[in-house]
């Protein structure tokens, strides 16, 4: 039996269930020192002067760190860039005086206990000396401006350039439809809190346990930022409680839990609390518009799509809003445009699906307005536009199904059961609306390496730094090593989330499971090689085997009517491992000629009550075209959550900026909105077949983020089915809904 | 948070006179936590031997303060008796708050105002004098009724809402005695003392909240709205109460909550609809008496509408309490 296509459960989920699976925060370390964070009660300005003299007093309070007395060399900005980090320059905690967000770390207060360092953090006063501020996107828009290029540039390209003569083709075009969409800021909340154990070895060696998505990121950032000998840093991160890009990024519990450590010579541990989580990396606010034109059979001939966001004072975060629409849609005149305004908050970061989640709201709630003017079906419009062909790239894809996602999920929820009009289907006291949408997402690839070895007792483990932040990354890796060789799941064990392990890039962008499958896959055919030479030597039956017609299964090499099982090929091995590591990357030629996305259909039935206006998801389905599915389960499981999270965007989720006081006021889970269960109800996803032969090794294309892009807009698309009314702010409120 | 002494009491004399006294700990933990209090000393009031039943009384039924909200709701005598109570507690925080939060905890429980649990932002009801952050600021969830310039918080509590509704008697114990206080009288409007939120003093100590005997069991209905399902605290919610006879209102109740700095019951109201027949015009009309001077501010003056609707919606649900759905969510 092959392992991939196998709905496996969590290898480790027994552990996470029983509590036994370790966070960063839940190593027992003797000795251990705890820091508690001092956050800036102002959005900018400088501090002028912190008074500890009270803190010190608390007993097993042992120093508080701020930037006066923070241990330094010379740093330069640049050693604090990150592989995640935009144009800018990185911020530096307790660099200075200077503040420039609310909830800045001004200092560090260590003691021998958690609760004394908190006692502690809560006696230190600050003198500020404030300044004026902005906050707020919608007064600032004057400001906006192109972002400057850097690295990040590189995965987030600008927009495609404009094509025809839009503007033009729009006045002539037989129906338009326009719209503004405003996006509230997101924070991630992953369930797990921010925390750093750093160990502190002796020698100037450290081992770090840190809620991460990319351990190697960490292990690169801690050597440059202290001058540390990168072998003398290991990042350890086995289990990570969710992270949803707030992890991509080193955040500053990491640099201040390291730079205590070294100072103090002593293990320290530092972890942010709940509000602490809302002053970094954010999903930034949008307000964006488009302009769509149609023919009167439905063609778009005209797509413009702008969007300004905010980004911090010291660095150009981008995401990418505007780019979707022409990948989706083959219209010939096209206008797009991004901006950036600068504002006084830390920078935004990715959040999963970004730009996406934002943009597809606008494209697909315009053309589901478009629909209603031309009195076509929702669903019926996008296969009038469907094509196969990247119009941005002007390149094939090198495999599209969401043409059987659409048929499919249509079918399947009952679509066609849909009255055309707005408010004419009805539940009681309930205004039943259906909404679909389409989504799209990047099928990326990156380098990186993967080891192979097969031990002395004859069983597979497989290498990677990689990090498992929830996703299930260890069980399919498990899944995909297994199929190599034809074994069985027990027989392999994959090691992952250390720094000491062969290179992985971050986890994220839906791109772990095709760059870590590819590497397992191409360190296990170096492996094979290298098992088929070593049985040479021994076994007269291989020597003329080639690589090709071997077969592995169930722990042997089979060649023919022969068979040589991994014992004795270790035994000829004089009883010693035989391991093999190796580089797996995209086919960049290959891939040259082809674009690549995940597709997805999504469809939503809501109620809403006719005279109150509160809303219910009632049911919904999430259809993906997503290349070779390795884990129905696990891929499942991702979709649903980015199907929750739909619910969430739509209709709760918001971070409220008060621009008067400069912050984020709504920072806990009490006021920070996500759907409970009771929010939830029927949620199904379907997987449509998409073979796909160019992509990569095994066809992988990546499920996580593709299940949070097309549900938002349907969710709006079904409000507006049931009730004739067009909310382009996410969240949407009930009370907007309310009779009049 | 600070570092305090914690200590357990066995009697209600070991605590009258004295603070703080922690009980779920549901709400003074995280304002502990927050900064937003500081206490020296931690008097579990838990471990007292009584107040912690439901039990029947003459007139009526006693709630121990000490009886957690759970265990009341969940409670036989007040599932049959009482429904409209029971509803109204499940309608509020989650199973595992209700398991902790004590029934006098859920009564003085503090506001849930962002910038009241925000120790930076300025707030009269936290630091009198320094200013209401929310009157211009964010103020979705503020109040519409009894407000005042210094103040525009509202009284959270799901619980005291039914109790309003209920014409509950709260019985209190100091170093001088006891006392008993109607329900209408115990919490405040905010006035020039926005930090007093109830005429509780320091230092007393609720022992139980008596119900008399009309519960409205055949009668009655709880209706919250909020942003989402569950595990949030009403943006407007209604306790309604009937005694009919045939189609005639007999004898109603109606508070509002989320609304105000109290629960919002107002008697002139009732009296209006007494004798007059239960339907959506005389409800509707009702509900423009009890929203009378209602104002709202930049985010939240949808609460006029939406409360005057849930009114009228939710003395419907109560001709047919059958109607009703889990959450208090309104009827399908
Ligand atoms: C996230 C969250 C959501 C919530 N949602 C809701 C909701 O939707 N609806 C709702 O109604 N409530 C909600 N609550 C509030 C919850 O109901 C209250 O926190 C709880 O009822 C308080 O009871 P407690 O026993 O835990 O009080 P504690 O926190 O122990 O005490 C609260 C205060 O009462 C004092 N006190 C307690 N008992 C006595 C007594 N017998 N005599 C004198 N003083 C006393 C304490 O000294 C303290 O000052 C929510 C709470 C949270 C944290
Ligand atoms: S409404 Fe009341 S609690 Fe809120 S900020 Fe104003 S004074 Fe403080």
């Amino acid at each position: 039996m092959t392992q991939i296509g196998q709905p496996i459960s969590r290898l480790e989920g027994k552990l996470k269930v029983t509590g036994a699976a370790k966070y960063s925060g839940e190593y027992k370390v003797p000795n251990l020192l705890y820091g508690y964070v001092v956050s800036s009660a102002i959005t900018k300005g400088k501090i002028i002067k912190i008074h500890t003299e009270s803190a010190e007093k608390i007993k097993g309070v042992v120093k508080i760190f701020t930037h006066l007395n923070r241990p330094g060399k010379a740093w330069f900005d640049m050693q604090y860039a990150d592989m995640d980090a935009p144009p800018g320059a990185s911020f530096r905690p307790l660099h200075n005086d200077e503040i420039k967000f609310n909830g800045q770390p001004i200092a560090l207060v260590v003691a021998e206990t958690f609760e004394a360092a908190r006692e502690g953090a809560s006696m230190i006063k600050v003198d500020y000396q404030e300044t004026k501020f902005q906050t707020d996107l919608h007064s600032n828009l004057a400001a906006a401006r192109d972002a400057k290029k850097g690295m990040a540039t590189l995965l987030k390209p600008p927009p495609p350039k404009p094509t025809g003569d839009f503007e033009k083709a729009y006045a002539e075009s037989d129906f338009k439809a326009s719209g503004e969409f405003i996006h509230s800021t997101e924070h991630h909340n992953p369930m797990e809190l921010f925390t750093t154990t750093t160990l502190y070895d002796g020698k100037g060696k450290l081992t770090i346990y840190d809620k991460t998505q990319g351990t190697i990121n960490c292990q690169l950032y801690v050597g440059n930022v202290f001058g540390l000998h990168f072998k003398n840093v290991r990042v350890v991160s086995p289990f990570v409680g969710g992270a949803f890009g707030s992890g991509l990024r080193p955040q500053y519990q990491l640099f201040l839990s390291v730079m205590a450590a070294l100072d103090l010579k002593r293990h320290v541990r530092v972890t942010l609390d709940r509000s602490q989580m809302f002053s970094f990396g954010h999903r930034p606010q949008t307000i964006q518009h488009t302009r769509f034109g149609a023919t009167q059979e439905g063609k778009i001939t005209a797509l413009n799509h702008t969007s300004v966001a905010e980004t911090s004072q010291f660095e150009d975060y981008t995401e990418n809003v505007t780019n979707w629409s022409s990948m989706m849609y083959p219209a010939d005149n096209t206008l797009f445009e991004q901006k950036l305004v600068s504002l006084d908050v830390n920078s935004p970061m990715d959040m999963r699906a970004p730009g996406g989640s934002t943009g597809l709201h606008a494209i697909e709630a315009t053309m589901d307005e478009i629909s209603y003017k031309l009195n076509i079906d929702p669903l019926e419009l996008r296969l009038i536009n469907y094509s196969t062909f990247n119009n941005a790239e002007k390149k094939p894809y090198s495999s599209k199904e969401l043409k059987a996602c659409y048929l499919q999920g249509a079918e399947k929820f009952g679509w066609y059961k849909r009255s055309p009009q707005p408010r004419s289907m009805s539940r009681g006291q309930k205004l039943v609306g259906y909404g679909m949408a389409t989504g799209i997402w990047d099928a990326m690839q990156l380098p990186a390496r993967a080891e192979a070895i097969i031990t002395k007792d004859g069983k597979l483990h497989v290498k990677s730094a990689v990090t498992d932040i929830g996703v299930g990354t260890l069980t399919v890796m498990t899944q995909i090593a297994a199929d190599e060789f034809g074994l069985n799941m027990e027989d392999v064990l994959f090691f992952y989330g250390d720094s000491k392990l062969p290179f992985a890039p971050i986890q994220g962008g839906s791109f772990t499971t095709a760059t870590v499958g590819t590497a397992i896959v191409f360190a296990s055919k170096a492996l094979k090689k290298k098992l088929l030479k070593i049985a040479k030597t021994s076994n007269e039956a291989f020597k003329k085997a080639e690589i090709e017609e071997v077969t592995f299964k169930n722990g042997m090499m089979i060649y023919k009517d022969c068979s040589i099982s991994f014992l004795e090929i270790i035994n000829t091995n004089k009883d010693k491992p035989i391991r093999t590591t190796n580089f797996g990357y995209p086919h960049a030629l290959k891939l040259r000629k082809y674009a690549r996305a995940v597709h997805s259909a999504s469809f939503v039935e809501v109620e809403v009550d006719q005279e109150l206006g509160t809303i219910k998801v009632t049911r919904a389905l999430t259809a993906v075209a997503a290349g070779r599915i390795i884990n129905p389960k696990t891929a499942r499981s991702q979709v649903l959550g980015g199907m929750v999270w739909s619910i969430s965007k739509a209709l709760m989720e918001e971070t409220i900026m008060d621009a008067q006081l400069g912050k984020y006021i709504n920072q806990s889970f009490a006021e920070y909105h996500i759907p409970v269960h009771a929010d939830i109800n029927e949620l199904d996803v379907l997987f449509v077949q998409e073979d796909d032969k160019i992509i990569n090794e095994l066809g992988i294309k990546g499920v996580g983020e593709v299940g949070l892009v097309a549900m938002p807009p349907a969710i709006a698309n079904a409000i507006y089915h049931a009730t004739g009314k067009r909310i382009n702010r996410f969240p949407i409120h009930f009370d907007e809904l309310m009779e009049s | 948070m600070n570092n305090f002494d914690y200590q357990k009491a066995a009697t209600v004399s070991d605590v009258v006179g004295k603070s703080t006294f922690v009980a779920g700990g549901t709400n003074l933990i995280d304002l502990l936590k927050y900064n937003l209090t500081n206490a020296a000393t931690l008097i579990d009031i838990n471990t007292i031997g009584e107040h912690h039943d439901i039990l029947e009384i003459e007139d009526g039924v006693r709630l121990g303060a000490l009886a957690t909200n759970a265990d009341t709701a969940y409670h036989p005598i007040i599932e049959q008796r009482y429904p409209l109570l029971s509803r109204a507690i499940l309608a509020g925080a989650s199973a595992q708050i209700r398991n902790m939060a004590t029934n006098g905890g859920n009564l003085l429980q503090r506001t849930r105002c962002y910038y009241f649990y925000d120790p930076h932002a300025p707030c009269n009801k936290r630091l009198p004098g320094s200013g209401c952050s929310a009157i211009n600021g964010y103020n979705r969830n503020m109040a519409i009724l009894g407000t005042s310039e210094n103040c525009i918080a509202v009284f959270p509590s799901d619980m005291s809402i039914a109790l309003s509704a209920l014409d509950a008697i709260i019985n209190i114990k100091s170093e001088d005695g006891e006392r008993s206080v109607d329900f209408a009288d115990f919490h405040r409007l905010p006035g020039d003392t926005p930090p007093i939120d109830n005429n509780l003093k320091p230092g007393e100590f609720i022992t139980s909240i008596d119900l008399p005997l009309k519960g409205f069991a055949k009668n009655y209905s709880y209706l919250k709205l909020r942003d989402r399902a569950s595990y949030a605290f009403a943006l407007v919610s209604v306790a309604t109460g009937l005694e009919l006879d045939g189609d005639t209102i007999r004898d109603v109740r109606i508070t509002l909550g989320g609304v105000s700095h109290k629960p919002w019951r107002v008697k002139d109201a009732e009296h209006y609809l007494i004798g007059k027949k239960a339907d959506r015009e005389n409800f509707s009309a009702a509900a423009d008496i009890i929203l009378q001077g209602a104002v709202g501010f930049a985010h939240n003056t949808f609460k006029i509408k939406l409360a005057k609707k849930a009114i009228v919606r939710n003395c419907m649900m109560a001709l047919d309490p059958s109607t009703q759905l889990p959450g208090a969510q309104p009827s399908a």
